[in-house]
């Protein structure tokens, strides 16, 4: 929950990330850009899980890289903890990449194929020069591999022998090793059966309750992200289109897409819930070559004119949600196209008259650059 | 109830590996009638896929073992020669597979592929096919097919692949398609687009599908019935409405219970299923979902249930050793938010042989066959 008062962990100001597209082999021409992330706003409280949901392409995953300053942006700026990212260097830049740590999508690619367990959960301690002692960093390992749910007896094992959910244990207990304040998991459950999901998902929940971590997760699921979250960011083609806390964003959301997103998951219930959906048609458009103003128009059952025309700006609508939209939608239409059990909740839109602190930041800037 | 489309009997699908045989499919059985669909639903390695790979004899080779029918149109496509299942694959049967840019050749256009697919079955003119590929790539909504028919599957979308792959496996009018994970590399708005064609292909060709899913929210959407399969083995099969209104199999259980829904109150904790899916080279004695099973009682260990019909509803079959009326109570509690560690008791309860709860009829019968398991 956002709590009042205090300073956010992260602070994002219209960040943008371009990819260069160049023709030639020896002369690189610059012909374009993919704007994987197009001029984002957002704040991170400490302790929060903010969820960033979206399609493919929609420059997530582009997001998590700049948080944890593996990509550069193009433009704005990146907060942590006080600290602007991209002026932090050195011995500096080392220390503060202590407090931020990420788990990635694949278990099997994101670990060394050649390197023992041990070795692989230990190597934040050898970079960092933490827990100098041969005997004392094995007691470290072994420690977090309990910690994770892995058989600390496993120390001497290599990736291979593991299953996806406990690779993805590995990758965890690798993450939480210098006890981060903050940790980014893109899409960490994606790769994984049905009935191990659930297992990784509690793990992340009781570490953070554990250990007071501010999460950040990625992922394409909707059910899964509103199940971890607190507060969840919608991105399309670049910029983020609504953000709220949780329980206001999937029973009252106001951008098309949003409620064409959650429209469009399938709901494990034949009965009751066959709901008149609107579907979306066609794709997504190119990232290097995105629609004018509102990027969704292209798609949008409720565009009008007005809306290639005018980028519209990332406002406080009726409810309580923060979204950018020319047309917000309507309760009506709404109730019309969400899964029965959304519709029907406690949270009634009254509660939340005014937007919570900390999005409140995001309203004030939106105003990027429309092609 | 007329007569089915597809009938797979008692299929054994086996493949010998350096480390040992691999028991992938282990005596399922099921029907597919005309115009209706089936879902299959299980993990990975629950051997969904290869059953139905099996009936298009695309799991045959020198280190394979097939055992059982699968009896379609008055054939049995397991004992048909190689040259004649030819005749039937891609023509009477179709398949759609998971990846579309790995199941199209991306040196060929989409459109060649397409008549590639006609002249392979069809003795017609090339600018015929050419005009079929057309035809085909509009019945599937692909927006100006005369353009799109001469590019290449990399200037396609991912939804657009999924949509020429449904047109090639279309070619032919299949009375069967097999779509295997057909939306899991798939966007969600992207799936759900899918998932409404092929519900009208099935309308409007009258055409019976076999979906194989990890996600039941699919199937939800789309399967008449369903068939959850663990390890080889169904072990929970009925009408959609029945899995979901009161599923019997605590792996069916888990399943529904594991996964964060939009339809439930937020904040309700996961109750994930423990240990990971059995070796298929080393299958666990008894039930093979004991180690998992939170429900388990010792003689869960040695004997092997067998799938047998419900006494109220002779179309669900389940293979569980719990008395039904002990499944019934802990599937009302675990509805009602219940944790199985809560219910446990209950099963205990159950077997205890107490004169009140007559020990599962379904039970006892498995009592005097005990497990030959491990072989």
């Amino acid at each position: 929950m956002t709590a009042a008062g205090t300073t956010p962990l992260i602070e994002v100001r219209d960040v943008t990330k371009h990819f260069p597209i160049t023709r030639g082999v020896i002369f690189q021409r610059r012909i374009g850009a993919v704007k994987a992330v197009d001029g984002v706003s957002f704040d991170v409280m400490p302790g929060e899980t903010l969820g960033i949901v979206g399609e493919t392409g929609c420059g997530k995953s582009t997001t998590a890289r700049l948080i944890v300053r593996l990509l550069d942006p193009t433009s704005g700026e990146i907060r942590f903890d006080g600290r602007e990212l991209a002026a932090v260097k050195g011995e500096e830049l080392k220390r503060l990449r202590r407090e931020m740590q990420m788990i990635f999508q694949d278990p099997y690619s994101s670990l060394n194929p050649r390197r023992r367990v041990g070795s692989i959960i230990g190597e934040p301690f050898v970079i960092h020069g933490l827990h100098k002692g041969q005997g004392e960093r094995k007691r470290r390992v072994q420690d977090l591999m309990d910690r994770v749910g892995l058989n600390p007896e496993h120390y001497n094992r290599y990736p291979h022998e593991f299953s996806g959910g406990q690779r993805q244990r590995i990758g965890v207990a690798r993450a939480i090793a210098l006890e981060p304040k903050m940790l980014v998991a893109d899409e960490p459950v994606s790769a994984l059966d049905v009935s191990i999901q659930a297992q990784v998902l509690n793990l992340l929940q009781a570490l953070q309750r554990e250990m007071g971590l501010t999460l950040i997760f990625i992922a394409h699921d909707l059910s899964v992200v509103r199940h971890m979250c607190d507060r969840v960011a919608v991105m399309y083609l670049g910029k983020i289109v609504e953000i709220a806390p949780s329980d206001v964003l999937y029973h009252a959301p106001r951008h098309p897409y949003t409620g064409a997103l959650m429209a469009a998951v399938p709901v494990p219930d034949p009965t009751g819930t066959k709901r008149e959906r609107q579907l979306l048609t066609g794709d997504v458009p190119s990232p290097a070559n995105p629609p004018s103003a509102c990027r969704f128009h292209t798609r949008c059952p409720k565009a009008q004119p007005v809306c290639s025309e005018q980028d519209p700006a990332l406002e406080a609508k009726r409810g309580g949600s923060v979204a950018a939209c020319h047309f917000p939608l309507t309760d009506d239409e709404v109730a019309s196209s969400l899964p029965l059990a959304l519709t029907k909740s406690p949270v009634a839109a009254g509660r939340t008259d005014q937007a919570p602190s900390s999005s409140a930041a995001a309203t004030s800037s939106s105003s990027s650059d429309s092609t | 109830m007329s007569e089915p489309l597809l009938s797979v009997e008692q299929l054994r699908v086996s493949f010998e590996t350096d480390d040992g045989i691999v028991h992938a499919v282990d005596g399922v059985s099921y029907q597919v009638e005309i115009g209706k669909t089936l879902g299959i639903v299980g993990e990975s390695g629950s051997g969904k896929s290869v059953s139905s790979l099996t009936t298009l004899g695309l799991t045959r080779g020198p280190r394979t073992r097939i055992d059982g029918r699968m009896v379609f149109g008055g054939r049995d496509l397991v004992a048909l020669p190689d040259a004649e299942l030819r005749r039937v694959r891609g023509n009477e049967i179709a398949m759609i597979f998971q990846d579309p840019l790995s199941s199209l050749h991306p040196f060929y256009r989409v459109g060649w592929q397409l008549i590639e697919a006609v002249l392979a079955h069809r003795k017609v003119s090339k600018s015929a096919a050419r005009a079929r590929a057309i035809e085909l790539l509009e019945l599937v909504g692909i927006p100006d097919p005369q353009r799109r028919v001469d590019q290449y599957p990399h200037e396609f979308s991912g939804g657009m692949r999924q949509r020429a792959m449904i047109a090639m496996a279309l070619v032919n009018e299949p009375q069967l398609l097999i779509a295997d994970e057909p939306t899991t590399a798939l966007d969600v708005t992207v799936q759900a687009q899918i998932l409404a064609l092929l519900n009208d292909l099935q309308k409007r060709l009258g055409m019976a599908i076999i979906i194989i899913t990890h996600d039941l929210g699919v199937v939800a959407e789309i399967a008449d019935e369903i068939a959850v399969m663990y390890a080889g083995r169904i072990v929970e099969y009925a009408t959609t409405q029945e899995i979901f209104s009161s599923p019997q199999h605590p792996y069916t259980w888990g399943l529904l219970r594991s996964i964060p829904r939009l339809d439930i109150p937020r904040g309700e904790e996961l109750v994930p299923i423990a240990g990971r899916p059995p070796s298929l080279i080393n299958r666990p004695s008894g039930c093979y979902f004991h180690p998992r099973c939170p429900y388990v009682q010792d003689e869960h260990r040695r004997i092997d249930p067998q799938r047998e019909p419900l006494a109220d509803a002779p179309g669900h079959t389940v293979a569980c050793l719990l008395a039904p009326e002990v499944r019934t109570r802990i599937w009302r509690g675990l509805a009602s938010g219940q944790t199985p560690a809560e219910l446990r008791h209950l099963a205990s309860a159950g077997s205890a042989g107490s004169p009140l709860s007559t020990t599962s009829a379904a039970g006892t019968s498995q009592r005097d066959r005990l497990a030959n398991s491990g072989e």
